[in-house]
């Protein structure tokens, strides 16, 4: 029986994310995670596949999704009735980790759901990846006791309300970080909050990962060493303390160390802790959803640097450092995603569409190039940036590549740097005063020679 | 039509980027080509024998569209003559270049011709004659750069048209045609 028959189906990006529900708020990632159960025929084979809980579901997506079968499904978490705690053998130290949880499935067998005369199964994940199970088993059970499904309701009954606040509209389903009506979605205080939260519980490693990445820092500047020693300081009698200091308190140092953190530059630990390694991979998955809206504004090709902006911006507090946009930028040669990173000759990089072509542009340069006025008096990239609708420094890219395909030559003069169209191809060196009646040559003559 | 005094300027020396020092491989290539046609025109119809780099040199500046070549270009573009035979560094620090229209060997072709056609075959002249001299006005020796003379009187000395003998200063040395 497919997967999809017995547990929701879940909708996946173009690149292969989940699509979150209005709200909904991932918390965790495990990658190489069976799901089975023995009691229940009906069950569906989930092998190896990735586990992501979210605050409303287990979502399982096949890690190949081109070579199997089994669709992305879901286990929604108000249909587990109880989880239980994972046993501590010695068997556990040998076999893969383990834990289990009780389901209620509708009567007949044949579907999750807790209606009139439902029944319990149990459902074992089996965890044959690297990654922290026992984290994981931990903010399972959290999202689980926390039942933020049921404050849905309540959030979309007063949708009018709730778009204004957090401009998550209800009923969205693109999910991602666009909402239906394209906008920006945010993650709600109760998200920010909800980190918060899982901040202080990473405490610990968080420093170690804010040292790691400060390490490069320390050589040069004595005074991170001071400031890094004031955050470590911050952070143990924070975690001393935590059992009698109140929350409020608890939270205003919270928000300074992570105002600490974001001055320093060191992309927010958090995520990093809740994804693992899986951390770039998916980063790059939400980068390719994320870059598509921009890119259709942008004309098909943004600078890199305009999309660390956009894409922070629209993370809020969880921004991510340059190092990691590259990362998750060039995992897209693996995944099947339709953009990707390009390097110009002169190191500048830009994403751009796969299907966006260079012949198109050099087109547009040419019709720019071959009017009257351009062919006297040539175009810079300013010129060339507002005909065509980009950045300077992106039309810049293109000139200096149409120039290197032979379309353009360059002016450099106290007047500023220009472009022509290359006439040089056209000039006969054995007859340097004949000129061919029709061409471009001739074209330019007659413009030039119109103006003096 | 754009002039230099008397000579007849191509049209694209109004093009702006024939004046700067093209990047791009091919389009270098056809830039360069075309600055050595222009320059060997130009010095040939001016009678120019030397062009000195850090000097005004009225080819390379277009006053009319205001752009001038670079020091790099100007070398870039000599440098291309010279690796052809067409022209000379005079000194190490390639600020002075010999241009050649004619190479050494049309030179000495030239020389023997105007021996000939003045009935010289057997006679005595100076270098300051063959240069200045009566017979040779009117052609293409008159006023000819010594440099370029005298490596074509020793080319032709070594094949043994005539013998350069030295006189009491650099100013009248002699040549003795035998041909």
């Amino acid at each position: 029986m497919a997967a999809g028959k017995f547990l929701p189906p879940v909708e996946l990006t173009t690149s292969g994310r989940p699509v979150l529900l209005p709200n909904e708020i991932e918390c965790s990632l495990l990658s190489s995670v069976d799901l089975e159960s023995d009691e229940l025929p009906a069950f569906p084979l989930l092998k190896s596949g990735l586990l992501i809980l979210t605050t409303h579901r287990l979502i399982w997506i096949p890690e190949s999704s081109s070579t199997t079968t089994t669709a992305a499904s879901a286990i929604p978490l108000s249909a587990i009735t109880h989880i239980f705690s994972p046993k501590k053998s010695l068997r556990s130290m040998f076999a893969s980790p383990r834990f289990r949880f009780q389901l209620s499935v509708s009567s007949d067998g044949r579907g999750v759901g807790s209606g009139p005369g439902s029944r319990s199964v149990v459902v074992t994940v089996v965890v044959r990846g690297k990654g922290d199970s026992d984290a994981f088993y931990g903010k399972f059970w959290e999202s689980w006791r926390a039942r933020v499904w049921e404050s849905d309701v309540v959030v979309s009954s007063s949708s009018s309300n709730s778009q204004l606040v957090s401009g998550s509209g209800s009923g969205s389903d693109s999910g991602g970080l666009y909402t239906s009506q394209g906008t920006l979605r945010m993650a709600g205080v109760s998200g920010i909050l909800r980190k918060e939260q899982e901040m202080w519980e990473s405490t610990d490693k968080s420093l170690q990962d804010a040292f790691q990445d400060l390490n490069a820092l320390m050589s040069k500047a004595k005074e991170m060493v001071v400031l890094a020693e004031k955050m470590r300081l911050k952070l143990l009698s924070g975690t001393n303390s935590q059992t009698g200091a109140t929350a409020d308190e608890e939270m205003g140092s919270k928000q300074e160390m992570q105002d600490w953190l974001l001055s320093v530059g060191i992309a927010s630990p958090v995520t990093k802790e809740t994804a693992g390694a899986l951390y770039h991979q998916q980063l790059s998955r939400q980068l390719a959803d994320f870059v598509r809206i921009p890119l259709e504004k942008a004309g098909g090709v943004i600078n890199l640097i305009d999309v660390y902006c956009v894409f922070n911006r629209a993370r809020g507090t969880e921004l991510i450092s340059p190092e990691d946009l590259l990362q998750a930028c060039s995992l897209w040669e693996k995944f099947d995603v339709p953009v990707m990173l390009r390097k110009f000759d002169s190191g500048v990089m830009v994403i751009q569409n796969k299907s966006h072509s260079d012949e198109e542009v050099f087109a547009r340069i040419k019709t720019l190039v071959t009017k009257p006025d351009t062919l006297r008096s040539g175009i810079s990239a300013s010129d060339a940036a507002m005909t065509l609708g980009i950045a300077p420094a992106m039309a810049k890219e293109h000139l200096l590549t149409a120039e290197s395909k032979g379309i353009l030559c360059r002016d450099i003069s106290p007047d500023g740097f220009r472009f022509f169209i290359n006439l040089f191809p056209e000039i006969d060196p054995n007859g340097v005063y004949s000129v061919k009646e029709y061409g471009i040559y001739a074209t330019w003559i007659k413009a030039t020679s119109a103006s003096r | 039509m754009q002039k230099l005094g008397d000579f007849k300027l191509p049209h694209f020396f109004n093009y702006p980027p024939y004046f700067t020092l093209q990047p791009v491989r091919d389009t270098r290539e056809k830039q360069v080509q075309l600055w050595k046609e222009l320059i060997l025109d130009y010095c040939r119809t001016q009678k120019i024998f030397v062009i000195g780099l850090e000097e005004e040199f009225p080819l390379f500046s277009n006053p009319v569209i205001e752009r001038t070549l670079s020091h790099e270009a100007r070398e870039a573009f000599l440098s291309a003559l010279v690796s052809e035979g067409r022209a000379e560094w005079l000194d190490k620090g390639h600020r002075k270049c010999l241009i050649l229209w004619h190479r050494i060997q049309e030179w000495a072709d030239i020389i023997l011709n105007f021996v000939k056609d003045n009935g010289l075959e057997d006679s005595v002249m100076t270098v300051e004659e063959i240069r200045s001299g009566t017979e040779s006005r009117g052609t293409e020796l008159s006023g000819i750069d010594r440099t370029i003379l005298m490596r074509a009187l020793k080319l032709l000395e070594q094949k043994g048209k005539l013998a350069i003998f030295k006189g009491t200063s650099a100013d009248d040395e002699g040549v003795k045609f035998s041909i």
